[in-house]
């Protein structure tokens, strides 16, 4: 109850602050809309369909892309932490597609893959996989060495000790790396719709900031983007609680 | 001494060390931890390892183990030739200074752990039991063991809801639970307070004397090698080697008021000399 009420004071106050900046500078709607005129362009965006429209594509996206990219992402990681070798090999090329800016990469990945779904989820994949492939490989290193030990005296092969071990002491590292990769997801998504789709609230923002000079239905789709992350995170946060016991 | 009746009831098998070396990489160089340690371990004998710092205590217990692989020499495990350690197949059981225990699975999940690996067993504990899922039989073995350390209660808790001696215990268990031919056991009780100490001597006294078997148990306390063991083996300081092999013909059960034995002084004394024959008591005092 205290959080809930903690977290309302808390947006209220933003809420009013933000009102109070729009009435003190006297700035237009289109620079900077108050947010009551984004709440009443939410509404009418609700109400045509319009909204639901463009967050059903986004929303498949980031899911797709999160599923995908952290799936990939965790089986890397555990390879690249068991295996020097693997390390050594594959360090340099994740790192330097990390370090490519994927805006530049995006509309290549696009022609690549034939435009459609397929070439969205996986620009949102690439950018989900580096925070989550780093952390699993930190997490299934930092095993405890003398629970190691134990399990080898016990005659774990190594793929028990992987499974039964390291995998599930690196948890709490890997959940970090998720945390990090579901905003990311987000960006990732609307990223991959700036280089070539026709719906999704990426497209949303294009049309309403460039066509249509709409800056509070720009406003509602960053709102709504901004609930995806806000959510997607607490999802993860609330399975991590359930999953990692508490010392 | 037990009688050699009982001794031929045992279940235990006899260790042979061979001209042992082992050497880790070290800053500088190598360190050199056994230096050609040879030794006979009687099958069913309770053997206690007693040493300064750093004369290869641990690492004579994980290359019996079979968790370090010797660099020179070799060791074998049973009657006849014997064969070198696997680490894992089930002929050792090794009780770990530090109770070592999963910190996300039950204490009755943690001792049941070895047998949902494949870890060949013996497993006699509950010979009635037959039918059921293997989990079933994993965990009736893994309420057997705990109720032989006297952890009945504790099976459901976490491993960082138990005491330190409970967690000790837990980690006897789980060496237990496969009854190994061989139980090596390094400092298991070193973090406990001397009279807790003294209680869980006891109870791993009648823990072997109800089911012999070759025990292993390094300490650095002499009063817990004299109450403990058939045979006292001092090592040397690095790298480990045997000093000296000091017999104790004691009668069992040993009480823990035994220091006030005359017969038990005179062994105290004789490993206190062996010991501070390579490492005089001035440079590190010895202490209870």
């Amino acid at each position: 109850m205290r959080r809930a009420a903690t977290t309302l004071i808390s947006l209220a106050a933003f809420l009013v602050a933000w009102k109070l900046l729009t009435l003190v500078t006297g700035t237009p709607d289109y620079i900077l809309p108050a947010p009551d005129v984004v709440a009443e362009r939410a509404v009418r965006a609700i109400g045509s369909g319009l909204l639901w429209e463009h967050t059903a594509v986004t929303l498949s996206e980031i899911l797709l892309g999160l599923a995908v990219g952290a799936t990939t992402a965790i089986a890397v990681g555990v390879a690249l932490g068991k295996s020097v070798v693997i390390e050594r090999v594959l360090s340099p090329y994740i790192v330097a597609a990390q370090s490519v800016p994927i805006l530049a990469l995006a509309p290549l990945l696009d022609i690549w893959f034939g435009g459609g779904l397929l070439a969205r989820v996986l620009i949102c994949a690439l950018i989900v996989f580096f925070p989550i492939a780093i952390a699993t490989m930190v997490g299934i290193r930092s095993a405890d060495p003398l629970l190691v030990e134990m399990f080898r005296s016990l005659g774990a092969t190594p793929g028990q000790r992987t499974t039964r071990l390291e995998i599930p002491s690196a948890l709490p590292v890997i959940f970090g790396g998720l945390r990090v990769g579901v905003t990311l997801a987000v960006i990732g998504a609307v990223v991959a719709e700036w280089a070539g789709a026709s719906s999704g609230l990426g497209v949303l923002i294009n049309i309403a900031n460039q066509g249509l000079f709409d800056t509070p239905l720009m406003f509602v789709a960053l709102v709504t983007l901004a609930i995806i992350g806000i959510g997607l995170h607490g999802l993860v946060v609330s399975v991590e609680r359930r999953l990692i016991l508490k010392p | 001494m037990i009688s050699e009746a009982t001794r031929e009831a045992g279940t235990g098998l006899p260790v042979r060390l061979e001209d042992v070396s082992v050497r880790f990489p070290a800053a500088a160089g190598t360190l050199e931890a056994l230096g050609g340690l040879s030794l006979e371990i009687p099958a069913n004998s309770l053997t206690v390892v007693i040493g300064p710092n750093g004369s290869g205590k641990s690492t004579l217990l994980r290359v019996i183990a079979g968790l370090i692989a010797p660099g020179e020499g070799r060791v074998l495990i049973g009657e006849g030739v014997g064969a070198e350690p696997r680490a894992g197949d089930g002929r050792v059981g090794l009780a770990f200074q530090q109770p070592r225990l999963v910190p996300w699975l039950t204490i009755l999940d943690n001792v049941a752990l070895a047998m949902t690996f494949k870890l060949p067993s013996r497993a006699p504990m509950v010979p009635e039991i037959s039918g059921g899922t293997p989990a079933d039989y994993r965990r009736a073995l893994a309420h057997a063991a705990l109720d032989r350390v006297g952890l009945r209660e504790a099976a459901e808790l976490r491993p960082s809801q138990l005491s330190g001696g409970m967690a000790q215990r837990a980690g006897l268990a789980r060496a237990l639970i496969t009854d190994p031919p061989i139980l090596l056991l390094d400092e298991p009780f070193s973090a406990l307070d001397a009279l807790t100490r003294e209680a869980f001597d006891g109870e791993l006294q009648s823990l072997w004397m109800d089911r012999p078997r070759t025990v292993v148990m390094v300490t650095h306390s002499v009063g817990e090698a004299v109450r403990m063991a058939d045979r006292i083996v001092v090592m040397t300081p690095r790298p480990g080697r045997v000093a000296e092999i000091i017999p104790v013909d004691l009668p069992r059960p040993r009480p823990a008021t035994l220091a006030s034995d005359p017969a038990a002084a005179a062994v105290d004394a004789a490993v206190r000399a062996a010991l501070a024959k390579d490492h005089p008591p001035n440079l590190s005092p010895w202490t209870e």
